[in-house]
């Protein structure tokens, strides 16, 4: 007996210093170190958009030149997608899949040290390109040619960014679908998963399917640009409407890549504080299968403008409309989830509640560019500057937020700051609304996106919606200090189950859990499933 | 505490629903809704655009209020003990039908206007659109008239970083060009878009559609404009560094007044081409060449001819600009890398004002040029 204690304590010695975090093969610890790592680029991004709002604050050209402007534009998106969303999604599934499956660890532990390792290095091609002769990607983050390739030295930098930050999603991936695949403790089926981890797994398969198509057209512009090819040149016999397909065949699984995380995460976190359990288990599974699913056949709603046949654009217009049915299931399950329930309002509830106005606010947006011919107008004006972000920041983003309060408590054993959290919802809705819901006024009466200087007559709201920005960026330091202060250990001892009605695995685990989460499988039955 | 936290939520969902009733508010005001424009498209787009709106804030108000209602009453300071249920079929069965009925009461309106605006035969005249960095050519082609549209120089002096003049004092700030499209009424005009470099898109939102400008391709469009009247918009794809600052203005006149304003435009073409090639005066050069350089040139060599490290050669001190005249006009006649070819869009008398303003200015000392060296140089 003393004996197999003595063992147990060998297993848990947790390696120390830097080393600890280079050579990690932990799940949490690779997990902490994506989250820290979004965390910054949170802000990193953020920063460039202080410098837009800061811009556009009034018309004229104040701080920035129109090139270093267009910089700010491309490179803050690049650096929000690929540095701060998909990097916290793949942290938050790296901390709680296997405690959510029984499993000790990852699958392939080495390999998810690299995935990880990848991105400091990717960030770091991209951000150098700043300082050198040409200046920074400024063709948008969606680099279509002839445009993209104008830029100076640091195109092959882009490139070569683009590529690594794809195989570390991809070997993300292969990591997350092999650990569901065999590591799930007895009795844990399919469809006893949590949602967090269908959606994921569900994830996974989008980013194999689509990373290599984005690595595959950024190859051809590299090619284009210095070994004479012209896939994207009409002078050569190429077709630059060709790359704004490969992109959005990427582009718009990717935006399912980045959302569906946030909603296993909101799915997970209503039926806790609803005290109920989720409302249409299977078919919130198959709503979010068939979102995967559409989202290959509805790219081209990017482009509407490019100039399709009549048949195309139809096309188009009717499978965008399609995907509003399985999303209103999911909307309309939540909502059943939180109906005739017992219901409290810690931070993470209130993160999740807002997901469900906000994201919707985004979601019929949606629906109305995905009009073809009312996109004629909408389209490449703040109108979709409007949508994406209510989509991605009080949508995506408030998901995130919302695990990272529901299960900080779980990873540091302490209770976080509940009047500091409540504090970081309310400033950030506010803000977040005065600073993205008048973008739709100002997109309708037709201030085109992208531009550093405007008429006059959109002083007004640019004025408001700036001072919404500062506020919403502001905002967020409350919730580094949340975290700082729960990772000192200063809060309340949390308890195994930390939250007075959650269901599952992780929260049979200790506070903080054990460094290998479950050396032993648990058995699951359909009472300690579903949470 | 528990009052509070109830009035803090009923707080945050009134935010929420004042913020989209400002939304609607403002969407019955003009100003800051979509446009009604002038041509059937655009109304046919604006009314698709407000039956899909008014649909959308409809099941928003629906879905909101039954979100409050459950965030209100379903709530455990208030008593409320869970229910257990987890699934209904009839339920979910019905908010799977419904939405799609009301999609497809979306999708015939939206199909048969869509299919309206594909018909592009049968036009009365066409006007091609060939976007540039960063300017937009017109060529009418049954007329013979060409012409280059760019930022009017109010506007391009302005919006400097150090600009002496303030934007608020620009009438049409950003939406005026030196040359606009006039165009008839009533008629139905082939609208060809197009580009030399990169992707452009040409946008007046008052015409009810935008359409990107490709290079190698030529999408067709048309439109028919019901009203006189001065109609501003601009590119809509981001084309680089100064995609904010290429606007397009179309100017719809009567058929009479149309007629006349081709034959004044051809009239003009003969008068240049009659002209016998003169000795100019150097101040006339260099006047007329630092109006033409800040609106042609200073957009990638900047207005101090500094250029832009790594991108945009400087021309303070070129080899090039200061050298041998033909060599330099070559230059701007036929373009280099990024650089456009000029022989199309100035004349032999605008390229060597341009040179002259240019070997004169920012430290450079070098010959005026005159425009028989420019035109032995084409």
């Amino acid at each position: 007996m003393s004996e197999a204690v003595a063992h147990d304590d060998h297993h848990d010695h947790k390696p120390t210093g830097i080393g600890r975090w280079l050579f990690s093969t932990n799940h949490k610890d690779i997990g902490t170190m994506y989250l820290v790592f979004s965390l910054i680029m949170f802000f990193v991004g953020g920063a460039m958009a202080m410098v837009i709002r800061a811009e556009l604050f009034q018309p004229g050209l104040q701080f920035v030149d129109p090139q270093f402007f267009n910089s700010m534009t491309t490179v803050h998106a690049l650096v929000m997608i690929f540095g701060a969303l998909m990097p916290a999604g793949v942290g938050l599934a790296n901390w709680m899949i296997p405690m959510m499956i029984g499993a000790p660890d990852m699958a392939m532990p080495r390999m998810n040290n690299m995935s990880f390792w990848i991105l400091p290095f990717a960030f770091t091609l991209l951000l150098l390109t700043f300082f050198m002769p040409g200046g920074a990607p400024a063709g948008g983050w969606t680099m279509y040619p002839p445009l993209v390739l104008q830029l100076g030295d640091g195109f092959p930098f882009l490139i070569f960014a683009v590529h690594f930050l794809g195989v570390s999603s991809i070997m993300g991936a292969i990591n997350i679908i092999a650990t569901v695949f065999n590591m799930r403790a007895p009795g844990m089926t399919f469809m006893r998963l949590p949602l967090f981890v269908w959606t994921w797994i569900i994830t996974a398969f989008l980013l194999i399917a689509s990373m290599p198509v984005l690595a595959g057209a950024v190859t051809m512009l590299l090619t284009d640009k210095y070994f004479g090819t012209a896939f994207f040149n009409a002078a050569g016999g190429g077709d630059p409407v060709l790359f704004q397909h490969i992109f959005w065949f990427f582009g718009h699984p990717e935006v399912y890549i980045l959302v569906l995380p946030s909603f296993g995460i909101i799915s997970q976190v209503i039926p806790t504080f609803s005290r109920k359990p989720l409302f249409g288990y299977a078919s919130m599974v198959y709503a979010t299968a068939s979102i995967a699913f559409l989202s290959f056949f509805v790219w081209a709603h990017h482009m509407f403008t490019v100039g399709m046949p009549l048949t195309g654009e139809l096309f188009f217009m009717y499978a965008t409309m399609s995907i509003a049915v399985p999303t209103g299931v999911k909307i309309f399950n939540w909502m059943a989830t939180m109906w005739k329930g017992s219901m409290t309002f810690e931070t993470p509830m209130l993160f999740s509640i807002g997901v469900l106005f906000m994201f919707s606010i985004g979601g019929f947006s949606g629906l109305m560019m995905g009009i073809t011919p009312v996109d004629f107008q909408y389209h490449d004006t703040y109108f979709i500057v409007a949508h994406f972000h209510y989509v991605i920041v009080p949508g995506i983003i408030y998901g995130v937020f919302a695990g990272v309060y529901y299960w900080l408590p779980k990873w540091t054993g302490v209770m976080y700051d509940e009047k500091l959290g409540k504090l970081h919802f309310w400033l950030s809705t506010i803000s977040v609304n005065v600073l993205f819901f008048p973008m739709h006024f100002i997109g309708l009466a037709g201030m085109p996106r992208r531009i550093p200087d405007y008429n006059t007559i959109f002083t007004g709201w640019n004025q408001i919606i700036s001072i919404g920005g500062f506020a919403f960026g502001l905002s967020q330091l409350i919730l580094v200090w949340v975290v700082i202060k729960c990772a000192r250990g200063q809060g309340e001892k949390a308890t195994d189950q930390v939250w007075e009605s959650a269901h599952g695995l992780e929260w049979t685990l200790s506070s903080p859990p054990p460094f290998h989460s479950f050396t032993t499988p648990p058995q699951v039955t359909d009472a300690t499933a579903h949470s | 505490m528990t009052v509070s936290k109830t009035k803090r939520v009923v707080l945050g969902a009134i935010t929420l629903c004042l913020t989209l009733a400002c939304g609607l508010a403002f969407a019955e005001s003009m100003s800051w809704n979509l446009t009604e424009g002038v041509t059937p498209t655009s109304k046919k787009v604006y009314d698709l655009h407000m039956i899909i709106l008014y649909i959308v804030t409809a099941i928003g108000i629906a879905v909101f209020a039954v979100m409050c209602w459950s965030i209100y009453f379903h709530r455990k300071s208030r008593g409320a003990i869970a229910e257990q249920f987890h699934h209904s079929t009839f339920a979910e069965i019905t908010w799977t039908i419904i939405p799609i009925i009301i999609l497809i009461v979306m999708a015939i309106p939206a199909t048969k206007t869509l299919i309206f605006m594909e018909q592009t035969g049968d036009a009365e005249m066409t006007i091609k659109v060939t976007g540039y960095q960063w300017k937009w050519k017109y060529d009418y082609l049954e007329e013979d008239i060409s012409f280059f549209s760019t930022l009017k120089e109010d506007s391009n002096e302005a919006r400097q970083r150090y600009a002496s003049t303030r934007p608020e004092d620009v009438e049409n700030y950003l939406l005026d060009v030196d040359n606009y499209v006039v165009v008839p009424v009533d008629t139905k005009i082939r609208i060809l878009t197009t580009a030399s470099d990169v992707n452009h898109a040409w946008w007046v939102p008052d015409l009810g559609w935008k359409r990107d400008a490709i290079p190698g391709f030529i999408n067709d469009n048309w439109t028919f404009i019901e009203k006189e009247g001065v109609y501003r918009g601009q590119c809509a794809e981001l084309c680089g560094k100064d995609h904010g600052f290429m606007p397009i203005v179309v100017k719809a006149v009567s058929k009479e007044d149309y007629a006349a304003w081709v034959q004044e435009m051809k009239g003009n073409a003969r008068v240049a081409a009659a002209t016998p090639v003169e000795e100019i005066a150097v101040e006339e050069l260099l006047m007329k060449g630092k109006r033409l350089y800040n609106s042609n040139c200073a957009a990638c060599h900047m207005p101090e001819g500094e250029g832009v490290d790594g991108l945009f050669p400087a021309l303070a001190g070129s080899a090039i600009a200061n050298g041998e005249a033909e060599g330099f006009a070559h230059q701007i006649l036929n373009g280099k890398n990024m650089m456009p070819p000029f022989k199309d869009q100035l004349s032999d008398t605008d390229i060597a004002s341009v040179m002259t303003y240019v070997r004169n200015s920012w430290g450079n000392a070098a010959d005026a040029v005159q425009p028989a060296a420019v035109n032995a140089a084409r």
